[in-house]
């Protein structure tokens, strides 16, 4: 035995690897591919026939008529029809007419905006995305900073930028008989409201036996901050006003969607609280509210608002059409954004309720502090996917006579510069190749934060 | 409000009353309401001054007049010259109906397919049902409507010379001109036999689950269902000598004669809420199977069931608990979104009723009013009896 064990020219055992032998060519490579895909039984491989032959009949003529037979350049409807139609291209010839969106692209993005006024509406969109990109991306710092500038700073610009700003005040509180109406009235009115709501604050901190200087700094915090806007809006820029009905396309899409998720956002968080509260009216209310506008289209709300809400409204006061589509807009997806928040509130444990209770945190403090944070940071792909819902139902206002994007590319039909067959169908390409890029880019972001936001925690 | 007050074990400090959360909560409630109350109050005082300003009636009394206007479908008699108001509320309402339950079961049906190809192991299928899904639900409805509506049913053929699709009657760009069946004196037969096929099934399918849980003999209940409920009535239908007559479409210079009409506005809808809504379904549908535990796959698999009756016994009922709350959703948004018909004209609720007729009348308040309502109590029957199914098919624990 240990003379064997000690030759070692007598071995059994393999000291150097074998070579690997490559697999056998059925379980690699493409038939295996192939086979395991794609034809792994005789349905499969019906199956795959089937869909492969469905593409044929849709892929190609479709990339025929939007690059191989598209037209790109020209000024007027001839390049876009054919001999027999009155134009330039060789009978049956069909395919895009990028020429005409092309002609009609300024249109598409600023609606009746004056020409000489639309770097407005640039600095507006440049303001916007580039407000918004650092607070989409999670590592970038100054996030604070950033909300500030995207929920104050952004939306006075915007105003101003976009209606002109110079904004005339008339007062409204004291009657006519006191004093004329004028900037002044209104100022001397916004004093004395000041001045009660300083009073009530204080007469609670006084009830209550608290420090009055907190009360006292918040309500001059807040009403002066509200001067300083309302003095903004009253400074002549020397901008042009630019009435809201001459606003349009891609303008007003994106207008009455930020706004309505902007909106939307504090009275949905307000209305979530609401539902889940115990006192029996605010909760009786938050359910009805939320409820009712839940369970009517959006298409109705639209009409409510334009045709109902006028009537509703003291004689002298009226809305432009746009802001009364926002009402209805925002009124509408409070509702929906009221339930996302609602989810959130759910998610987070009663620890931590109690745990902000135990430390003497009232119910404002919990909330802002403790609550609110992390519930709306799990919902921020709720938050967002009902902002994709919004984007895409903002096509409704077409119906109720406001041009956003689809309603403008809908109202370049009629001209008569463009006219030809293949230009509705031109013009439907554009318009869903422009929402699928918004809808597909956001709906990307929102499935990346879901992943972030998974912890990997499953109660 | 939320937070305890606990300084009565330890004696009674003074509490300044406002400091009282039940207190509090009642002023806030009290606050609210009077709000409210103002709200609506001086809401409905501008009503009605801004009403009689502008010499528009009130009250529901427009119900019974004459409403004057064509509409292009109805399942109900519905003329120009006699009908009424309260008519072309009912004539919308079935035609709204009617869109939202076809809609319904077409987009089931195509969403199941898409959600259960997504899954699939057939990488074609698979990326064709992806691509799918992430195309149509991120297109707004109303342009699946346009493009429908203007970009592929206007570009069918003249009447004059429409397509010819056999037995399935004629189609050109003034809708679908189907045969129209016209029942002889003996179809009670076939109708009958029908009607006794499903009772049989029913019973059959009852007697045949007893047998397997007391026996675990299997009887194949899906063939005898199908030769009862469709082979019955066809054999009955031969016996009787084809008592059915079919009125079919003439081609004319303008529309077909005879037959019966879907108009295109309907196609185009139908098409569009269909296709549309069954990209969520599908999505749904996918959520809910891969919320069902791999184990589960596995074992039935080592059970011995081949992967179809896995999919069929195990995996679709564990599936359908998951699917179900979403899936009522789609289907009230569906309802919803038949709304939108009002863009093409085609005459359903919104469209007629609060769209011609409040034109006609100026009555906004009062038609609006109904229109809204209508909705909600569609929606509260559509989510009631989905919450009883629910309930139904819910996990009975112990």
């Amino acid at each position: 035995m240990a003379d064997s064990a000690n030759n070692t020219s007598v071995s059994f055992v393999r000291e150097d690897m074998l070579e690997e032998s490559a697999a056998p060519s059925s379980s690699v490579g493409l038939v295996h591919w192939l086979r395991e895909n794609l034809f792994s039984n005789w349905f499969n491989s019906v199956l795959t026939l089937l869909v492969i032959y469905i593409l044929y009949v849709i892929i190609p003529p479709l990339i025929n008529f939007a690059f191989v037979e598209s037209i790109w350049s020209g000024t007027n409807r001839e390049v876009c029809a054919t001999e027999a139609q009155g134009g330039v291209r060789p009978d049956g010839w069909f395919g895009a007419c990028w020429a005409y969106t092309d002609a009609y692209f300024n249109q598409f993005i600023y609606g009746r905006y004056p020409d000489a006024e639309q770097w407005r509406v640039n600095i507006v969109f440049v303001m916007f995305f580039g407000g918004l990109a650092p607070l989409l991306v999670p590592s970038v710092p100054f996030k604070q900073a950033n909300i500030i500038f995207l929920s104050i700073v952004f939306p006075v610009a915007t105003f101003i930028l976009l209606t002109g700003g110079n904004l005339h005040y008339t007062g409204f509180l004291l009657p006519d008989a006191v004093m004329e109406p004028s900037a002044i009235r209104f100022w001397i009115d916004y004093v004395i409201l000041t001045l009660v709501v300083l009073a009530i604050g204080l007469g609670i901190a006084r009830g209550t036996h608290s420090d009055p200087l907190p009360t006292l700094k918040t309500v001059l915090g807040l009403m002066g901050g509200l001067a300083i806007i309302l003095v903004i809006f009253e400074i002549p820029f020397g901008l042009q006003t630019i009435e809201t009905d001459r606003w349009g396309g891609l303008l007003v899409t994106l207008v009455i969607a930020i706004t309505g998720i902007a909106v939307s956002l504090p009275i949905g968080i307000a209305l979530a609280l609401g539902r889940r509260s115990n006192m029996p009216i605010v909760k009786l209310f938050s359910v009805v509210f939320i409820e009712f506008w839940r369970g009517v289209p959006l298409i109705t709300v639209l009409f409510m608002s334009s045709v109902m809400l006028p009537l509703f409204l003291p004689e002298g006061v009226h809305f432009d059409k746009l802001l009364r589509a926002l009402i209805g807009v925002a009124l509408f997806s409070a509702a929906y954004m009221a339930e996302v928040v609602r989810g959130g509130l759910q998610a987070i444990p009663k620890g931590q309720y109690e745990g902000a209770m135990a430390l003497g945190l009232g119910f404002g403090q919990m909330m802002r502090m403790i609550i609110l944070p992390q519930a709306l940071t799990l919902v921020i792909p709720g938050i967002v996917n009902t902002f994709i819902g919004l984007f895409k139902d903002t096509t409704l206002v077409l119906i109720i006579g406001l041009f956003d994007f689809l309603g403008q590319i809908q109202s370049s039909f009629t001209d008569p510069t463009w006219a030809s067959p293949v230009q509705q169908t031109t013009g439907y390409m554009f318009a869903a190749f422009v929402y699928f890029c918004f809808c597909f880019g956001m709906s990307r972001y929102s499935a990346y934060m879901e992943r972030r936001l998974d912890t990997g925690h499953r109660s | 409000m939320a937070l305890q007050d606990v300084s009565q074990d330890v004696g009674q400090p003074k509490v300044a009353i406002f400091n009282d959360p039940k207190v509090r909560g009642w002023v806030y409630q009290v606050v609210l309401l009077v709000a409210i109350v103002y709200l609506v109050y001086a809401g409905v005082q501008n009503m009605f001054a801004n009403l009689a300003a502008q010499n528009i009636a009130s009250g529901f009394g427009f119900i019974g007049r004459n409403a004057g206007f064509a509409i292009s479908q109805s399942l109900l008699e519905y003329s120009q010259a006699e009908s009424s108001y309260g008519k072309v509320y009912m004539v919308g309402l079935l035609n709204t109906v009617s869109i939202a339950f076809i809609g319904v079961i077409l987009a089931t049906v195509m969403g199941f397919i898409i959600g259960i190809s997504r899954l699939s192991h057939n990488f074609v299928v698979r990326s064709v049902a992806t691509i799918y899904v992430e195309t149509f639900r991120n297109i707004p409805l109303l342009l699946h409507i346009f493009i429908w509506y203007f970009g592929v049913l206007r570009l069918l053929p003249q009447p004059k010379d429409s397509a010819n699709l056999g037995l399935l009657g004629l189609l050109n760009n003034r809708g679908w001109f189907a045969p129209k069946p016209i029942p002889q004196e003996l179809f009670f037969l076939t109708a009958a036999a029908f009607v006794v096929g499903i009772v049989l099934t029913f019973v059959i399918s009852r007697w045949a689950r007893q047998r397997q849980g007391k026996t675990g003999q299997q009887f194949p209940t899906f063939f005898a269902g199908l030769g009862l409920i469709i082979g019955l009535p066809f054999v009955i239908f031969l016996i009787s000598g084809l008592p059915l007559v079919f009125d079919y479409p003439v081609a004319g210079a303008f529309r077909p004669k005879g037959g019966m009409t879907v108009i295109p506005e309907f196609m185009a809808m139908l098409l569009a809420l269909s296709s549309y809504t069954a990209a969520f379904i599908a999505e749904i549908v996918r959520a809910g199977i891969l919320a069902v535990d791999k184990g589960q796959t596995e074992a039935s698999h080592a059970l011995g069931l081949r992967s179809g009756p896995t999919l069929r016994l195990v995996i679709i009922p564990q599936a359908m608990r998951v699917i179900i709350p979403p899936l009522t959703s789609q289907y009230l948004n569906l309802t919803k979104n038949s709304s939108l018909a009002v863009a093409i004209a085609y005459p359903d609720l919104v469209s007629v009723f609060a769209g011609t007729a409040l034109n006609q009348t100026g009555q906004a308040v009062e038609i609006l009013g109904m229109t809204m309502l209508t909705y909600l109590g569609l929606s509260l029957l559509t989510s009631a009896f989905m919450n009883w199914y629910n309930a139904r098919m819910a996990l009975v624990e112990r």
